[in-house]
């Protein structure tokens, strides 16, 4: 299959390569940046792994505990802290590596073909000079690197098979919490089975509180466009689909706020669809469960501020237990238990929510809450009612 | 050097007929604009195939230029969080143009338009073999493009982008639908699109009726350059596939205005179906814009390499390979989409299998590479630059073939990253190696190879700072098609790179457009093969003559100028 002349190509000996500048340049350009997406990867990981639980961390938001600390952001996919995501990281380090190694090699060899194979000036001054050896192919050289991929991409799909059937479940793990979730343009809604057996449904809005160390099994629909519920942290993303239900599942290893956003485009405010995920002791969970299946807080205080609330357009989208039962907006029943507005953009202060009840369409261009044009005691009043709503 | 500026110059027949003789000396001054008109006309109905290939790359570059602009203000807007230099609509408007304009107005026609120029030369041919269709062709494709961009003059102008489409280039469904997409918007990116596709089935018909019937004596389907080779099969590819991207669009067209619901979950249809269709579609057209590069890649390496293609029928049969499976790997798009386990691990399986020919053709590259004596010119350092990046463009492409690690990048990032490494670090430095290399052959004239390198570094230290950090800023959680993003994610030193390396992208650009119209103006005749090359289309002048060939040209083996240059060793002995 191979001459002499060729078998003396492939295995020859390098002369002496005058490494040229711009080829060095290239090599440092596509290595490089391997180099600092692995090391990048780490240090994402080390940030938001097990070691530095304490920074992002937090207690349970509204009546069960303080506020989020800053700096809570972390959204990597190594900083995994649920089964889901930790098998995805498992596997992960596993592809970067295969890949890495095969980047390695293939770079290695156009490197070296173009360093060795390169002609010299002093050759190039020489008058006619004769063409290289010609070489038409080689059957073992051509086989090979036909079946060593065919191995290698064998490999990778059994990996790939047996993570699939580790992290998509078909039916619930066993003692899950069930969640309904229902994705809206921009917003998320969550809706808990009757846990606590009195009748109530909890029905909440963009946090979502869970238990640790108890799987959380997630209903997914839409109620208008495609969405796609991704916590990073958690799981891997999952489509919420209009006339269909999908499915995933997490467990949080320990008690923290979790972040997310929507991961699916789906219109003008796609970037601002954000998503919290609180996770709190099972005894926390189960109080703040309580709290959120108790009926809204009448405060004689604020009643003109109630009567505002349904007297307005307001009550068109937005269900507050015993006051109105739209659907479109979120259900305030009890907004003031949360720790944002506008899906995550904004922490919910007094400020934020009167700015907010004033001109949603300047804290969030857009979105489908229209000005209400209200003048500043009608804002006080609604923004004091809404923020007795606890 | 006024024999340039029409193309064909000094070998525009004599009895050329109507067209005024405008190099005679003194004419020009006197008949300036009849001069210009007479230009223009004979441009407009021309028929010949390498007048149309020049046509569909110069729209082409010019549709390239407005997308690099959207490219340019999206970056500017993500530089830092919380920005509000555009609105949301009016980014997300950018980012829909810019990745319909990329792949639809300036990959396809660019591609096709070198394939319209090249082919009939390689194979020995006077034409296309529907010279008149071609024309057609070309102006379905401009006047589909030219439709989208007039969406920006629709109801609120241009200060409010107009009813330019907001969806993003695959338009998916029910945020297409009439209910969440009013106005006109989505309506222009489905005309313009299925007129300029149109565009692309005709042109591909006559590719296929060319490759079959009009090469010349002796050229056998195993005698082909591979560049012809990989034409055919992306002619193949596109009249498999554009053909259901025009029905799909054809269905959203009934559901927004006859009533229809083919898409609209609300009535019993079927938000995946649209999925479905588009990526039936998108998925080949991935292959449809890389492997013409890849032809341009063969070409260029053996000639700058001196050595003949290595494994010349194992590149064939991975082309044929990459054609079909291409067919069979498209829900690969919809890992996130809720597919059973099951389906989820054949995709990933036939996604894999793909990158098996894929990995043949570079290891082939290389091996031609090996043992050569290469030469540098600028078309060579933008191959190189081609292997080194398309390497790490298709191995984050397994990567993504891996479902549950896709759970977490899909939609982030990281998937913007990878195909710009594919597409960019493939596709157009492919296209930018085949302008340096045939521009010869086109206009009689090489390319300035300083400029050129200057064009090479910049722009792919440009590229380099502009899309690896992509990868990065996804794995940390960073979602695609957000016009705003959070301070407090770690995504801020990572998006602020990205927009550092967009400056050099557009000086590297710049230079290349100024290297393309200095040279236009007052290149210096180079000879009919400057290259030194091997295949029939620098067998004949440079520009050829109108009909191609003085003489039928006769093939004797893959490399029909080896063996008329080296007639003591002939390449047939070996085939």
């Amino acid at each position: 299959m191979l001459d002499g002349r060729a078998r003396r190509i492939l295995g020859g000996v390098a002369r002496v390569p005058g490494v040229p500048g711009g080829l060095l340049a290239l090599l440092l350009l596509v290595v490089g940046p391997l180099v600092v997406a692995l090391t990048a990867g780490t240090a994402a990981a080390d940030s938001s792994g097990p070691g530095a639980g304490a920074s992002t961390t937090v207690c349970a938001p509204g009546v069960l505990g303080g506020p989020p600390t800053s700096g809570a952001g972390v959204t990597s996919i190594f900083g995994a802290d649920s089964p889901p995501a930790e098998s995805i990281r498992h596997l992960a380090w596993l592809v970067l590596g295969i890949c890495a190694a095969i980047f390695v090699v293939v770079e290695a060899l156009l490197f070296v073909a173009v360093v060795r194979f390169r002609r010299r000036k002093r050759e190039a001054a020489l008058a006619g000079e004769p063409e290289p050896t010609q070489l038409y192919g080689s059957n073992p050289i051509e086989l090979a690197w036909t079946v060593v991929p065919l191995l290698i991409v064998f490999v990778l799909g059994l990996v790939t098979i047996r993570t699939i059937r580790e992290v998509q479940l078909t039916e619930p793990p066993e003692g899950a919490l069930r969640v309904q979730v229902i994705g809206h343009q921009w917003w998320w809604e969550y809706r808990f089975p009757d846990e606590l057996g009195n009748g109530r449904e909890v029905v909440t809005a963009n946090e979502l509180v869970v238990p640790v160390g108890r799987p959380v099994w997630l209903e997914l629909e839409s109620a208008d466009v495609i969405h796609s519920w991704w916590v990073p942290r958690l799981a891997g993303k999952t489509d919420c689909i209009p006339g269909r239900t999908n499915v995933t599942w997490f467990k949080a290893r320990r008690p923290g706020l979790y972040l997310g956003q929507c991961a699916e485009y789906c219109g003008t405010q796609h970037a601002n669809m954000l998503l919290r995920v609180t996770a709190v002791e099972p005894d926390a969970f189960r109080e703040w469960l309580e709290q959120q299946a108790s009926p809204a807080v009448v405060d004689p205080a604020v009643d003109e501020g109630r009567r505002l609330f349904a007297g307005f357009a307001c009550l068109n989208c937005h269900a507050i237990d015993g006051v109105s039962a739209g659907m479109f907006g979120p259900n305030l029943t009890h907004l003031a238990s949360r720790e944002t507005i506008g899906s995550g953009i904004l922490p919910l202060t007094r400020d934020t929510l009167r700015a907010w009840i004033d001109d949603p369409q300047k804290l969030k261009i857009g979105c489908n809450m229209p000005s209400l044009k209200l003048d500043d005691r009608e804002l006080d009043l609604i923004t004091d009612y809404l923020l007795t709503l606890r | 050097m006024s024999t340039l500026s029409t193309g064909h110059g000094a070998s525009t027949p004599a009895g050329g007929g109507s067209v005024p003789d405008t190099r005679r000396p003194g004419a020009a001054r006197d008949s300036g604009r009849v001069d210009l008109m007479a230009r223009l006309h004979e441009w407009t109905v021309t028929v010949d195939h390498k007048r149309l290939g020049i046509l569909y790359v110069a729209s082409g570059l010019f549709f390239f230029v407005i997308a690099g602009i959207q490219a340019t203000l999206m970056r500017l807007q993500l530089v830092v969080p919380v920005n509000d230099f555009l609105t949301p609509d009016t980014f997300n408007r950018l980012f829909t143009m810019h990745g319909t304009t990329m792949v639809f107005l300036v990959g396809m026609p660019v591609l096709l338009g070198i394939a319209n120029f090249l082919v009939p030369l390689m194979i020995g041919a006077r034409d296309m073999a529907f010279p008149r269709l071609n024309a057609f062709g070309f102006w379905l494709f401009l006047f589909g493009g030219l439709l989208l961009y007039y969406s920006y003059i629709g109801s609120a102008g241009l200060y409010g982008a107009g009813s330019t489409p907001d969806a993003g280039w695959f338009m998916y469904a029910p945020l297409t639908t009439r209910s969440f997409s009013r106005g006109n918007a989505t309506d222009y990116w489905i005309l313009g699109i299925m007129v300029s596709g149109f565009g692309s089935m005709t042109t591909a018909v006559n590719l296929v009726a060319t490759i079959f019937s009009m090469r010349c004596p002796g050229m056998t389907l195993m005698r082909m350059p591979l560049l012809v080779w990989m034409m055919i099969v992306v002619a193949v590819l596109i009249l498999a596939v554009m053909p259901v991207l025009t029905a799909a669009q054809v269905m959203l067209l009934f559901d927004r205005s006859l009533g229809a619901h083919f898409f609209n979950p609300q009535q019993e249809g079927s938000a995946l179906l649209w999925q479905h269709l588009f990526w039936f579609f998108g998925h080949p057209e991935v292959y449809i814009l890389i492997l013409p590069a890849f032809g341009f890649i063969s070409e260029i390496i053996p000639v700058f390499s001196r050595k003949v293609i290595f494994g010349y029928p194992l590149m064939v049969a991975a082309t044929v390979a990459i054609c079909f499976i291409s067919l069979g790997v498209w829900a690969h798009h919809m890992f996130v989409a809720g597919l059973s386990p099951f389906l989820n691990a054949l995709f990933a399986a036939s996604t894999f299998l793909i990158s098996v020919p894929t990995g043949i053709k570079i290891f082939n590259w290389i091996g031609t590479m090996w043992g050569g004596r290469i030469r540098f010119d600028v078309p060579m350092l933008f191959a190189t630059g081609f292997l080194a990046l398309f390497v790490f463009g298709g191995l984050t492409g397994i990567m993504l073939a891996v479902v549950p690690f896709d759970w977490q990048l899909s939609d982030t990032y990281f998937v913007v990253g990878h195909f710009h490494y594919v597409l960019i670090g493939g596709t157009l430095f492919g296209i930018f190696g085949a302008i340096f290399y045939w521009f010869p052959k086109a206009f009689g004239c090489k390319l300035d190879e300083r400029l050129g390198k200057w064009t090479f570094w910049i722009f792919l230290i440009g590229f380099t700072l502009t899309f690896f950090p992509m990868h990065i800023s996804g794995m940390l959680g960073m979602p695609r098609r957000i016009y705003t993003y959070q301070p407090d994610r770690g995504w801020e030193l990572w998006n602020l790179i990205s927009t550092i390396g967009v400056p050099l992208q557009i000086a590297g650009v710049s230079i290349l457009v100024w290297n393309i119209i200095r040279t236009l103006r007052r290149g210096e005749p180079c000879g009919d093969d400057p290259w030194d090359a091997w295949t029939l289309e620098w067998a004949t002048t440079s520009p050829p003559p109108e009909w191609n060939f003085h003489e039928v040209p006769v093939c004797t083996s893959r490399r029909p100028l080896w063996d008329r240059k080296h007639p003591e060793d002939p390449d047939e002995h070996y085939e």
